[in-house]
């Protein structure tokens, strides 16, 4: 099998046994990004110079016979909203178009020092706004499965670059779904973390209460890996949780064994019925089906309060995110515009033209419905509202893991729609992420896991596995179970189904 | 809820900071009046005597010894920067306006 599909645990066992380099990993990544990436845009930058000389140094560690971790030499693509020291680091907007930042990530900072050469920085909605990369002000990425579609988002760019083998691992975040929905859409694996396992520091915050960075991959194992590489206490992060991560890799590795027996299983009734593409539920059944068969234990659940996880995300969102982005003022770092023909004009003016010039329509429309939401008289009525309806959620789960070890659901209602079909209907694109916020509202972790493609068109869905704050290792148990029974099924990974990427040229 | 008119967008682009020319505000307030609607099921959620969430897991305030440590030199800190003189930020005048 050539490198570029194999996974990143098969890459680290072939680097560990001398049968690779880096360097050959590394540049059979790049090769494949100078192949496929004109026609997918899963990249915003891609540094081979410095991907290479990461990997010399990987691969002279290994000569040494002191590899830095277990996936020391396999290449990652990191998204665009990380900052990266001496990479570009846009976040998709014009406002920050060329900035370099002086400092790495934390979580940047950690995939280096595990060995792991960075390719390069991933496309995605400005600000990680949105669900299908559209609102990139760099123009969107494209689903490896069909072009025409989107590869959802905020996260699109580095959902493709794993599904159309350009990357075997890549950095996401989640803060309603940007992980987990691309992954769906695109048949990988992407996992969003308990709020607080892993650090934000240096992650430009869109909603600091709902952000979490996570691994995005194409199998389960390999998430578990990326995990245990990324997560754990920060003293720079001041919400990062001080106590140790639970063993990911062991429970992704005990999963991968396909049983279940002695895990109940929820199903959430909210998250179905009108609006859920009847393939997307018909995958989603099957999976349920398979987990009973492995000896789990199902049992239905109800989250009331879900029915208002989309409004309330979007007042907390644009309320958080409104104060957020008030940094970018044209003063230290970032685009500064001139009001047109007028050179006097002062800090105030050009600060109102440069974010007029730099935000797209959706952070604009962001910025001003928190703005709303926060004024004076519509406080209490908006944002103190939503932060009660916050708390039932949160209380629907407590509710709903007394009964159930894991809660599952489909991670989108539908598969990935056309380019452009929902640019101009920003409530249809909101609906996108109906099943994946309100992990995010309670800070409860959740993987999605690639269910099959659709009968109706052929296009991959997912299934999420949603755990209790802190109990990620169940995420991984009962996805890698899935996955093994899923994969048994099939015959081979859903990846070899996607049609090649036939527009590229070769 | 109250329908956001044109003059409550053009008002909100100015808390904001942000220059919103003729065209956008037309597009914009009525995308913003269905959002509105759309979340407005939350007030009739009751709530009176629930507490508001306002971070996911609960944590208290963490504090670090008051130590130096190395941090971003001053050419770091000034690299990108849209303008800098004398290892300043360099910035329009920020006198003299109207308000």
């Amino acid at each position: 099998m050539s490198a570029e599909r194999r996974t990143a645990a098969e890459l680290a066992d072939a680097l560990a046994a001398g049968e690779t380099t880096s360097v050959e990993l590394t540049r059979a990544s790049l090769d494949r990004i100078a192949q496929v990436d004109g026609v997918v845009h899963a990249f915003l930058h891609v540094d081979a110079e410095s991907a290479l000389a990461q990997a010399e140094a990987s691969d002279a560690r290994r000569a040494a016979g002191t590899p830095a971790s277990t996936l020391d030499g396999v290449p990652i693509a990191v998204k665009d909203v990380l900052a990266t020291e001496g990479l570009p680091t846009t976040c998709g907007s014009r406002i920050l178009e060329g900035w370099v930042p002086p400092y790495d990530a934390t979580v940047v900072a950690r995939v280096k020092a595990a060995g792991l050469p960075i390719l390069g920085k991933t496309n995605m909605d400005e600000f990680a706004m949105g669900s299908s990369t559209e609102h990139s002000a760099y123009g969107p990425t494209h689903n490896p499965w069909d072009l025409d579609r989107i590869p959802g988002g905020s996260g699109g760019g580095s959902a493709a670059a794993v599904a159309a083998h350009e990357a075997p691992l890549a950095l996401g975040t989640d803060t309603g779904g940007s992980i987990r929905q691309p992954g769906a859409v695109t048949g990988t694996v992407g996992m969003k973390p308990t709020y607080g396992g892993v650090s934000r520091y240096g992650l430009v915050a869109l909603a600091n209460s709902l952000d979490q960075v996570g691994p995005v991959t194409r199998t389960v194992l390999d998430a578990a890996l990326l995990h245990e590489v990324i997560g754990g206490h920060d003293r720079k992060d001041s919400t990062s949780i001080d106590q140790p991560l639970p063993a990911l890799v062991e429970a992704a590795r005990q999963g991968a064994t396909g049983d279940l027996s002695g895990v109940r299983i929820g199903v959430i009734t909210e998250l179905a019925g009108d609006g859920w593409q009847p393939g997307v539920m018909t995958r989603f059944q099957e999976s349920v089906d398979l987990m009973v068969k492995a000896g789990a234990e199902v049992v239905e659940v109800s989250c009331p309060h879900f029915v208002h996880a989309l409004a309330t995300y979007y007042l907390i969102l644009p309320a958080e995110a409104s104060s957020n982005l008030a940094k970018f003022d044209a003063m230290r770092y970032g685009l500064r515009v001139w009001p047109e023909g007028r050179p006097d004009a002062s800090a105030e003016e050009v600060m109102r033209a440069t974010r007029d010039a730099g935000f797209g329509d959706e952070v604009k429309r962001r910025i001003i419905l928190g703005t709303y939401a926060l004024s004076s008289g519509y406080y209490d009525a908006y944002y103190g509202q939503a932060q009660k309806v916050r708390t039932l959620i949160a209380r629907d789960f407590e509710a709903a893991f007394e009964r159930a070890d894991v809660l599952v659901s489909p991670t989108a209602p539908t598969t990935a729609f056309r380019l452009g079909e929902k640019l101009d209907d920003p409530i249809a694109m909101y609906l996108n992420d109906l099943a994946t916020i309100p992990a995010n509202l309670a800070g409860v972790p959740g993987i999605s896991v690639p269910s099959g493609l659709a009968d109706e068109d052929g296009l991959p869905a997912g299934v999420q596995v949603l755990a209790p704050a802190l109990a990620d290792d169940r995420c991984y148990r009962v996805g890698a179970a899935l996955e093994a029974l899923l994969l048994e099924t099939w015959g081979g990974p859903l990846l070899d189904r996607a049609p090649g990427l036939n527009g590229a040229p070769a | 809820m109250p329908e956001i008119t044109r003059d409550e967008v053009a008002h909100l682009a100015t808390l904001a900071r942000i220059d919103l020319d003729d065209a956008e505000l037309d597009r914009l307030a009525p995308q913003l009046s269905v959002i509105l609607e759309s979340v407005a099921s939350i007030s009739e959620v009751s709530g009176a005597d629930v507490p508001p969430t306002s971070h996911p897991l609960p944590l208290t305030n963490v504090f670090r010894d008051d130590v130096v440590e190395p941090s971003l030199t001053a050419e770091q800190a000034l690299s990108g920067a849209p303008a800098q003189e004398q290892q300043r930020f360099s910035v329009p005048r920020i006198l003299g306006d109207e308000q």
